[in-house]
């Protein structure tokens, strides 16, 4: 996971509640078998209609997204994030978002950020393009301070790998296998 | 203390509490398929790893199957090939399309009895909420978890509030698990479980099969919730006792020991409860495009100036557009062109029978293309030893083998723009059915009552025949 402690950009504006995965990427595009790519089919159905947010020439190269409230509902694709982050997205701000998503977007190092409704409803007011800096080491967003789980925090600073961070477990692991066998012998029935 | 039937579920699985990190939570059961694996696979041999416990692995193909004769795309059928080949380069049992135990991955785990109470299990799919239904921690993971429990068999997880949602009343006749689940969340909203674990309870829980508890824990999701869990009881001991993977002999009784321990305590706490009375409650039909917007199917299409909160207003308006409805229009003056049964919401055995059931002896409206798609090789089986199939086609509609079929339109059952549709499925999103399809949200009973009448009708006005 690549590295992130602070950006520095336009602001695109998606005024909408309950944003659901499938609208982010669409299923069509989920038979892929690659990680990368998925930029070009962000928001496929809903971009096609030129009066869609994101096609505003402000919101065009956006480095932060502003949207309503659980924002990444709905099914569990990973790809939603990744077209997100492949896009140019380094960080998205929402009053609340799907847990999934949320999971899925911070393993990734594109991160996700809560802020109370008036905040985000304070910055989407200056519109698409609007200049704006997040600090993660600072906890800062433009004017507003933010908090996020101190784990993700520090994951996310020092772009760690979280299967690695996992292994060096690797003994309680064994312990615990060897304290609880497996109500399943095998899946292999 | 007093523990919920999550607590202690939770607790029996946690191996590390490291400092400045997330517990280390352990995993009983990772379930895989072949849309959210392949990029974890392809990672893990990136970087030299294995698969830590194949043997608590278990992979199938659904997202991507054709249900009839037609050939999957090129980039479905390079998906599913992929699997394969992981599969059996890493060790993964894998149940394919043609094995006779290949099915819906939230069908197969209770059906193959691999999905016990006390469990934790996890799989690339937002659904996996529905192994709750026995009293086991069950949660959907993304990608990059999955590759995280294949090579380690844990994953780092921050403790989820609890929330109860408590049923008061009896269920009137005609109306089940699904209008339960679709009413609830149309209290609680889309977003009302965000962050939460929910325990489904109330003697209406206590009453429904199985199949109803699969239903209910299954859509959980849709409410916002990661997972959704039921008490384990004798309905839940019976179902499993002789099943492929169930605990035998002394096993059993020892397991039976284990799982009587689990339910909440009586006076054990939640962060949230929230109490529910079923005894009005009207069967359930979706009108907009999320899981929460829904009324009784005596009700009508809502005005979206009746909403406060603006962003619900927008969202109804925008919702109105994209459903090619007007406020204040009847339910069930809604036509629909197609009617599809089946999911991991509503394809078991029991969906089955109800619908069969509503459709004996009757014909589907002309103008609809009705569908019937058992969750698992082993439902079909079922449904055709009880002569189903038979009840389904006489009747016109389509029987079809297992998959996801036209829940999530990744195959070839798809939506036509425009197309409207009730189905049993659990997601009324835009274009999920398809692009431009129009989804409505049901039981089985009211699909199959809506195939028959080719619009909406309340099924409680219906003689309900039982199949011969």
């Amino acid at each position: 996971m690549k590295p992130f402690r602070r950006t520095t950009g336009p602001v695109a504006v998606l005024d909408r509640a309950d944003v659901d995965t499938d609208q982010i990427v669409p299923k069509q595009f989920l038979k892929r078998i690659e990680r990368t790519g998925y930029g070009e089919f962000l928001f496929f159905d809903w971009a096609k209609d030129p009066e869609f947010e994101l096609n505003h020439p402000h919101a065009e190269d956006a480095r932060i997204l502003l949207t309503g409230r659980n924002f990444g509902c709905g099914s569990s694709r990973e790809h939603a994030a990744w077209a997100l982050q492949d896009y140019g997205f380094d960080v998205i701000v929402a009053p609340s978002f799907g847990d999934i998503f949320r999971t899925n977007s911070l393993k990734i190092g594109l991160l996700t950020i809560v802020l109370p409704e008036e905040q985000v409803r304070e910055l989407m007011a200056e519109g698409h393009g609007a200049e704006l800096t997040v600090d993660l080491e600072e906890h800062t967003i433009g004017p507003h301070r933010f908090e996020l789980d101190p784990f993700d925090r520090r994951r996310l600073l020092e772009g760690l790998d979280d299967i690695g961070l996992t292994l060096r477990h690797e003994a309680e692991i064994a312990d615990f296998e060897s304290a609880h066998p497996s109500p399943v012998a095998t899946t292999a029935l | 203390m007093a523990k919920t039937l999550f607590d202690r579920v939770w607790e029996a699985h946690l191996v590390a509490e490291p400092e400045g990190e997330a517990p280390l939570l352990y995993v009983d059961l990772h379930l895989v398929h072949e849309v959210s694996s392949p990029q974890a696979f392809e990672s893990l041999r990136l970087a030299g790893r294995s698969v830590r416990r194949p043997d608590q692995t278990l992979a199938t193909m659904d997202h991507n199957v054709p249900t009839d004769d037609r050939p999957a795309d090129d980039l479905a059928a390079a998906q599913l090939a992929a699997l394969r080949r992981n599969c059996e380069e890493f060790g993964v049992p894998l149940y394919a399309t043609g094995s006779g135990r290949e099915g819906i991955v939230h069908v197969i785990g209770p059906e193959l009895g691999l999905s016990q109470p006390g469990m934790t299990i996890v799989c690339g799919d937002s659904h996996t909420s529905t192994h709750g239904a026995l009293g086991a921690l069950a949660f959907g993971i993304g990608t990059s978890e999955v590759e995280h429990v294949l090579a380690t068999q844990t994953l780092p997880q921050r403790r989820p509030k609890t929330m109860l949602l408590d049923f008061s009343g009896s269920l009137p006749l005609g109306v089940t698990a699904k209008d339960i689940i679709l009413g609830a969340i149309g209290s609680i909203g889309v977003a009302g479980g965000v962050g939460h674990v929910v325990e489904y309870a109330g003697e209406v829980i206590r009453g429904l099969p199985m199949s109803g508890r699969m239903t209910i824990c299954n859509m959980s999701i849709e409410g916002g919730a990661r997972a959704g869990m039921i008490a384990p009881d004798d309905t839940t001991f019976a179902f499993l006792e002789g099943r492929p993977a169930a605990p035998k002999g002394a096993e059993w009784e020892r397991a039976l020991d284990r799982w009587r321990a689990l339910p909440s305590d009586p006076d054990a706490t939640y962060d949230r409860i929230v109490e529910l009375d079923v005894g009005e409650l009207a069967p359930q039909v979706s009108w907009g495009t999320n899981p929460g917007m829904v009324v009784p199917v005596d009700g009508v299409v809502p005005d979206p100036s009746e909403f406060h909160d603006p962003a619900e207003r927008e969202a109804a308006e925008r919702a109105l557009v994209y459903m090619a409805l007007e406020p204040g229009i009847p339910i069930r003056e809604i036509e629909v062109d197609r009617v599809f049964i089946g999911s991991c919401t509503n394809s078991r055995i029991e969906d089955l029978r109800e619908a069969a059931s509503v459709v004996a002896g009757k014909r589907v409206h002309p103008r609809v293309r009705a569908l019937v798609v058992p969750g698992s090789a082993g439902v079909k089986r079922q449904a055709e030893e009880e002569g189903l199939d038979r009840v389904f086609e006489e009747a016109g509609f389509e029987w079809r083998r297992a998959g996801c079929s036209m829940c999530l339109g990744m195959n070839p059952d798809v939506l036509q723009p425009g197309e409207r549709c009730a189905s049993t499925s659990n997601r009324n999103f835009e274009g999920r059915q398809g692009q431009g399809g129009r989804t409505h949200l049901v039981s089985p009973a009211m699909a199959a009552a809506t195939a028959l009448a080719g619009h909406f009708v309340d099924v409680r006005e219906l003689a309900l025949e039982p199949v011969a």
